[in-house]
């Protein structure tokens, strides 16, 4: 994301400087996370959705229910699938066409933690048996690249999530199913989130910003859910860690993700 | 996707449904120069995964502008047959195949020197010619090798296994059915000779011991499977050392004693005389 962007030299070497006094360029502790903001209901055309702000960094998530058919192997269970659209309205470095490889990998880093966690029984989604089953698109927009996409869209997916509502439907007896007007929620079980954290030189930064990201070339996302249970990883880039270093940085994240969860938690109960 | 982790899985001996004990890898074999058009390249067998990977590089980036002025691009393309897996697949790269190209080629980035070839690609291709679980493990210990046969310079060669989790029990190199059933995979790429972990996925449910317990797990497989990828590169140089020998040596001409003695005299006597 932004991997277009060329930092210069003398941006990087401060931004080094400032690490090695333990701060940071925009005045933060090392794993302080930016000011959160999730604002659900966004969209009254969307089954759920949700605006998620952390510091400059936005981005809105959608979720829409179609009716389908379920995959062969998987008869009596609904389908979920997320999709993120990096656009050049976010960033000068976005580019209009088909998915980048960071959209890609933005898209499914998010869709491991959703699907690992199983935030959402996909059973109940199950309509008629190897015939109906709710389909969930879950889409993300970014609006505003200013680092740390991930842990935004985790957020913003959880939050849609946790506020859609699905139609209910009624199976006639020739086996047509009818969706209804009336709506029920989604009932979700856990709410994962997820960390990730750039190393810079020999520091561990959490919540980066544009700038912090273009310097590192290591980033680590772990996926919590509440009990503490860790539903995904992604390593990502060209950097290196030691088995060491991930167990150290495993720690220091999974405390991060009790301060996400609890500004998620904050916000869903305020809908 | 890991499944409910209610199917059976390990025997009330500890053995797993192929057999393994819960730390023991899969067959591997490797075998190191299998095609000739690729400047190098290596099959991989480990378990019913049958995978070649085939290095071309450094050469002439297209299109130009995706050049690094300081540096070779390593771009990876790993593909799955149509007849690899039991449903056909199609033929189009999907997400999963973009995402582990895109990561591996991050992976094999982090030991080669491509610092040496500025404004040049180095290309991987890896053809998953049976799937067995486990595939972009083995395509990067397949890479790896690869890359070496390719003669290109490296700080180390990476090697790579999955550590996961079936019937809540850590296991090495999850198989098939062990990943489909299992509740969680973790695939890791992990150099050695250099104490680096350039690989590094997780999907599952994993509690905090049981994730380095798996990270301990895979890190000791990786080095296994090193071993095994050392041999095969010596392997190739044993081979054609052999089939040197078999050809029948040329006669060696004899020269006579004294005419081959007699000739540097006479140049050296002539010389300080010029």
């Amino acid at each position: 994301m932004g991997d277009n962007y060329v930092i210069s030299e003398i941006e990087k070497d401060h931004i080094l400087f400032l690490l090695e006094q333990n701060k940071r360029s925009d005045n933060r502790e090392l794993n302080q996370i930016r000011e959160v903001n999730i604002e659900t209901h966004y969209v009254g055309k969307a089954e759920g959705s949700a605006v998620v702000t952390l510091g400059d960094t936005k981005l809105i998530v959608g979720v829409k229910a179609i009716l389908g058919s379920p995959f062969p192997d998987t008869p009596n269970t609904g389908v979920i699938t997320i999709s993120a659209e990096l656009s050049p309205l976010a960033s000068p470095y976005f580019e209009i066409g088909p998915p980048s490889n960071a959209a890609i990998e933005l898209a499914r880093v998010t869709d491991r933690a959703i699907r690992e966690s199983h935030c959402i029984d996909l059973s109940k989604l199950c309509i008629v048996p190897e015939k109906s089953v709710w389909i969930l698109f879950i889409d993300f927009y970014i609006l505003n690249d200013a680092g740390n996409l991930f842990d935004a869209a985790t957020l913003g997916a959880i939050a849609a999530l946790a506020t859609a509502k699905i139609p209910k439907t009624k199976v006639g007896e020739d086996g047509v199913v009818e969706v209804l007007e009336e709506k029920e929620p989604l009932k979700i079980d856990h709410y994962p989130v997820s960390v990730t954290s750039y190393k810079v030189g020999k520091f561990n930064i959490f919540d980066a910003n544009f700038k912090e990201e273009r310097v590192s070339n290591s980033r680590l996302t772990f996926g919590f859910d509440e009990d503490d249970h860790i539903v995904s990883v992604q390593k990502g880039r060209q950097g290196v860690y030691t088995p060491e270093e991930i167990k150290k940085i495993l720690r220091e994240s999974l405390l991060v993700s009790k301060t996400l969860r609890k500004e998620l938690m904050k916000a869903l109960s305020k809908k | 996707m890991a499944g409910d982790g209610t199917v059976q899985l390990i025997d009330e001996k500890g053995k797993r449904v192929d057999g393994r004990d819960l730390d023991e890898l899969r067959p591997l074999s490797i075998k190191i120069g299998v095609l000739k058009n690729a400047d190098g390249s290596a099959e991989i067998r480990m378990g019913k995964n049958i995978i070649v990977a085939a290095v071309y590089g450094p050469r002439e980036l297209h299109p130009k502008h995706r050049a690094l002025p300081d540096r070779a691009l390593i771009q990876c393309f790993y593909r799955m047959a149509t007849f690899s897996v039991n449903d056909r697949k199609s033929p189009a790269p999907s997400r999963r195949e973009k995402e582990i190209s895109m990561i591996l080629a991050d992976s094999l980035s982090s030991v080669v020197l491509t610092e040496k070839y500025p404004r040049t690609a180095i290309d991987v291709y890896m053809q998953v010619l049976q799937a067995d679980g486990g595939t972009r493990c083995a395509s990067l210990i397949a890479a790896s090798v690869a890359l070496a046969d390719a003669g290109v310079p490296m700080r180390g060669i990476v090697s790579s296994v999955a550590a996961g989790l079936i019937n809540d029990k850590v296991a090495l190199d999850l198989y098939d059915l062990e990943d489909q059933k299992g509740s969680g995979d973790m695939p890791l790429a992990y150099a050695p000779t250099l104490d680096e972990i350039s690989l590094l996925q997780l999907d599952g449910i994993f509690t905090i011991d049981q994730f380095e317990e798996s990270l301990d797990l895979a890190v000791k497989g990786a080095k296994e499977i090193f071993e095994i990828q050392k041999n095969a590169l010596k392997q190739k140089y044993t081979d054609i050392r052999a089939d040197v020998k078999e050809v029948p040596k040329a006669e060696a001409k004899e020269v006579p004693k004294a005419e081959a003695k007699e000739v540097p005299k006479a140049e050296a006597k002539e010389e300080p005389k010029a």
